[in-house]
């Protein structure tokens, strides 16, 4: 039986840095808003603290503050040829399950994404014509512009303190910034943090050889901040512990220590944690969404809790399956190409090195999310001529550490054996004297790249799982050969006493190990109701009081982690919602 | 750990038999320390003094003379680090797959079941202890049937060729159990026991964190980073007992 609750003008499934954001913004314009989260209520002092959260084998290996396979997966494949299996554990990516989600365990980096983005399509045809784009590659403009989305960014990064140097405000270009960035209104609210030796060595082997290094821009902060909702952040102690930790300073901007506690001091909203929804509701006419049910986990009672507004703000992957699941909007289908719910999942790929210097000592325990040099001369350089390449889409390079704890990384040089006392002497000399230098590449989106509900496993709730069909194509496999050239002409000139070189991936996409927790698409922005299942807003074609916030909006994927554009987004909808729709609800873009 | 002849397992398996002959058929129990107050005093107490706990929660005799032999093969004693039972790595092992991971926390265990492709990771129908324990039969019913003998008691160099053979995919396993998932799985927690906090077992004396240097939890690095660029950082490693 099902308990059906009063209604409120506003539900929030799942409670991160866009449920978060959405929260505050809502509730600060007056409206009764309850959030739903799978997950359990958590916080820093409680959770994050010394010394229990310096435990690599809880957060890292175990994945403390990660989903739950057993309950909730989903299922994969590499084309649609294959049977999908169920993800049994995680491994590839790491979605977050606890309160401020992914927003707790990522490591801050902040990228403002831009028109070389929302313009993809529009890009490439103008510069190359049509047929530079592969028949199978289902890029598409977004319908949103970097100028519109500026002040969102701005605000984003500003209560997430990220710590950066412009290289372009208002047009001119500053030193020491990236160089190829879109033009920003003002400088980052923190200077840089303090570069560490890999970080140093890369960016001069990076200058050398003509290319434009500057400090990777992350929600690190570097010295003590307060931020203009007067959330406090301790400065960051490099503990070399941040990407999947908690952080125990309160230097890392996450949404459990700004925009949820804001929310949570209103007296009209209300957190339910263990909150697990179901389904979205829909009334007669399918026009509009009526509200949601959901299991509360802690004893399996279920409630349908009604609401003027939805808003899905969940995990990517989960806010797809949701509409799935709600039979919201058309299911894509890539044999027809028709239907868009599921379509154009995209990923991200990478390559890298690890160079060896006999007695030079990194310290690769002291590290930030943030402590590597970047260059972006590949990726937002819109000057690198691609077609040479035969690549669509860019990559960004970068030397330095990022949370290398011992269980995951022991750098040996290639031919070391795997155990003994060789493989010891090894490991002892080379683990302070290694450093790396890493590509993240952009994936384009395919047609059989996508999601849809499997056939035949189910989770703990009895609902089907989604399936995910993904795998690279030659376009990325074409950037990633690029990519490791770039790569190893820069290693190379560093004269490491040895060097694993990088190699272009060719393998099929898999499940494990770890690569990225940025899965994009699924459910995407657009101009059309024909070719995306949202518009500009972030508003359903379908029904216009559901709003699905998240990287599932992205129309493909850059080299960029998403972050930036996720809290950009989700600001900018709070806008649209607060000034807009509750004026006069309906849809904010005619179809 | 390795006597000529007769060892601890031999031990207990000889008390039970003989014990439960004595009574007349009612079950006798046997524990560990039972049999190590019955054994010769060690050569070396210090090392034991040092060994924490002692006793397995999870493995049987097989399997803890197995896994005593792994990673003091894998680990051996040098200028390096002590061996792995010493570094504690057999009871890490032990209490892994006694816990909550070993019994398939967070493992989505519901059929049907294909092994399906490499891409596609994990698809046994087992928990990790299960698979251990498979593989662990497994192996050394290979070892019996390749050199005589169980994995603890052939020499070093067949214990060489028995692990190169796991880890390349050379040895297959007679009863179906695919080696990949095994190996890797064994690989993986030796390397925890190695180089987790030592709250878990292994580790032990932060020896795991010595061997590369690693300072363990206590990481304000923030003025450390300029002060040590380049430079060696000089720490006693700190585990999360050493703080609580």
């Amino acid at each position: 039986m099902t308990t059906r609750l009063k209604e409120v003008d506003v539900v929030i499934v799942g409670l991160g840095w866009t449920g978060g954001i959405l929260a505050k913004e809502l509730t600060e314009a007056g409206l009764k808003v309850v959030a739903l989260e799978r997950g359990a209520p958590r916080t820093s002092e409680n959770d994050y603290s010394l010394p229990n959260i310096r435990d690599e084998l809880r957060y890292v290996v175990r994945h403390d503050l990660m989903q739950n396979t057993a309950r909730d997966t989903i299922t994969v494949r590499n084309n649609p040829q294959h049977d999908a299996l169920p993800m049994r554990r995680l491994g590839s990516f790491l979605p977050g399950e606890v309160v401020g989600g992914s927003g707790v365990h990522w490591s801050g980096h902040t990228w403002r994404w831009t028109d070389m983005e929302f313009k993809v399509r529009s890009n490439y045809e103008e510069r190359y014509g049509k047929k530079i784009i592969p028949d199978d590659m289902t890029i598409q403009d977004w319908g949103i512009t970097y100028a519109e989305l500026e002040p969102y960014y701005d605000k984003f990064e500003y209560t997430a303190a990220v710590s950066g140097k412009a290289g372009n405000i208002g047009g001119t270009i500053r030193a020491g910034g990236n160089p190829f960035e879109a033009p920003r209104a003002r400088e980052y609210p923190l200077p840089p943090l303090t570069p560490i030796l890999a970080s140093e060595m890369f960016s001069d082997a990076a200058r050398n050889a003509g290319y434009h290094p500057f400090p990777r821009p992350s929600a690190n902060a570097s010295q003590p901040y307060t931020n203009p909702d007067g959330s406090k952040f301790g400065g960051c102690q490099y503990c070399g512990y941040c990407q999947r930790f908690g952080c125990e300073a309160n230097a890392k901007g996450s949404p459990h220590m700004t925009v949820i506690p804001i929310a949570m001091a209103k007296p009209n909203f209300e957190l339910r944690t263990n909150s697990w929804v179901t389904k979205v509701l829909r009334d007669s006419d399918g026009k509009r969404v009526t509200g949601v049910t959901y299991t509360n986990v802690l004893n399996g009672e279920e409630f349908e809790q009604p609401a003027t507004i939805v808003l899905l703000c969940a995990y990517a992957i989960n806010n797809v399956h949701l509409m799935l699941l709600s039979g919201i909007g058309s299911p894509y289908d890539p044999v027809a190409q028709k239907g868009v719910i599921g379509k154009n999942y995209c990923y991200q790929t990478g390559a890298g090195a690890t160079l060896f210097f006999e007695g030079k000592f990194f310290n690769p325990f002291m590290n930030a999310g943030g402590s590597n040099a970047t260059i972006d001369d590949f990726n937002t350089n819109w000057a690198f001529d691609r077609a040479p390449h035969d690549f669509i889409g860019g990559y960004s390079v970068a030397g330095g550490f990022n949370t290398v704890l011992p269980i995951g990384y022991r750098p040996v040089p290639s031919g070391t054996p795997q155990w003994g006392s060789e493989w010891k002497r090894a490991t002892a000399k080379w683990y302070q004297t290694a450093m790396v230098i890493n590509a993240s590449g952009s994936v384009m989106a395919n047609r059989y790249n996508c999601y849809d509900l499997d056939p035949t496993y189910r989770n703990a709730f009895g609902q089907p799982l989604m399936r995910m069909t993904f795998d690279y194509k030659a376009n990325e496999h074409r950037m990633g050969t690029h990519a490791a050239q770039t790569i190893n002409a820069i290693a190379k000139s560093m004269n490491p006493t040895r060097l694993n070189p990088a190699s272009a991936r060719t393998d099929p996409w898999t499940v494990v190990p770890y690569q990225s927790t940025h899965n994009t698409g699924g459910t995407i922005m657009g101009t059309n109701p024909r070719d995306s299942a949202l518009n500009k807003y972030l508003q359903s074609w379908d029904c216009h009081n559901l709003f699905v916030v998240g990287a599932n909006v992205f129309p493909h994927n850059s080299a960029y982690n998403p972050t930036g554009p996720v809290g950009a987004l989700a600001y900018w909808t709070a806008d649209a919602i607060k000034n807009r729709y509750l004026k006069n609800p309906g849809p904010l873009v005619q179809a | 750990m390795k006597k000529q002849g007769f060892d601890r397992r031999d031990f207990l398996k000889t008390a039970v038999v003989s014990g439960a002959a004595a009574a007349g058929g009612t079950a006798t129990i046997v524990t560990p320390d039972i049999a190590q107050a019955a054994q010769p005093a060690p050569a070396a107490p210090p090392a034991a003094e040092a060994a924490g706990p002692a006793g397995y929660s999870f493995l049987n005799l097989d399997e803890a003379a197995f896994v005593e032999a792994l990673v003091d093969h894998m680990i051996p004693a040098d200028e390096i680090s002590p061996k792995g039972t010493d570094l504690g790595v057999n009871i890490y092992i032990d209490r892994a797959l006694a816990g909550a991971w070993g019994k398939g926390e967070r493992l989505y265990m519901q059929g049907p079941w294909k092994l399906g492709t490499p891409s596609q990771g994990y698809q046994l129908p087992l928990t990790p202890a299960q698979l251990y324990r498979a593989g662990v039969a497994a192996t050394n019913a290979h070892c019996r049937k390749a050199y005589g003998n169980t994995f603890d008691r052939i020499t070093d160099a067949q214990r060489q060729e028995i692990l190169v053979g796991l880890s390349t995919g050379k040895i297959t396993f007679d009863n179906g159990l695919p080696v990949r998932p095994f190996w890797t799985t064994l690989y993986q927690t030796v390397i925890e026991g190695m180089y987790s906090d030592p709250i878990y077992g292994g580790n032990r004396n932060k020896a795991g964190w010595a061997i590369i240097g690693f300072p363990g939890i206590i990481a304000v690095h923030r003025d450390h980073v300029a002060q040590y660029r380049g430079k060696p950082y000089p720490s006693k490693p700190l585990g999360i007992a050493d703080m609580s």
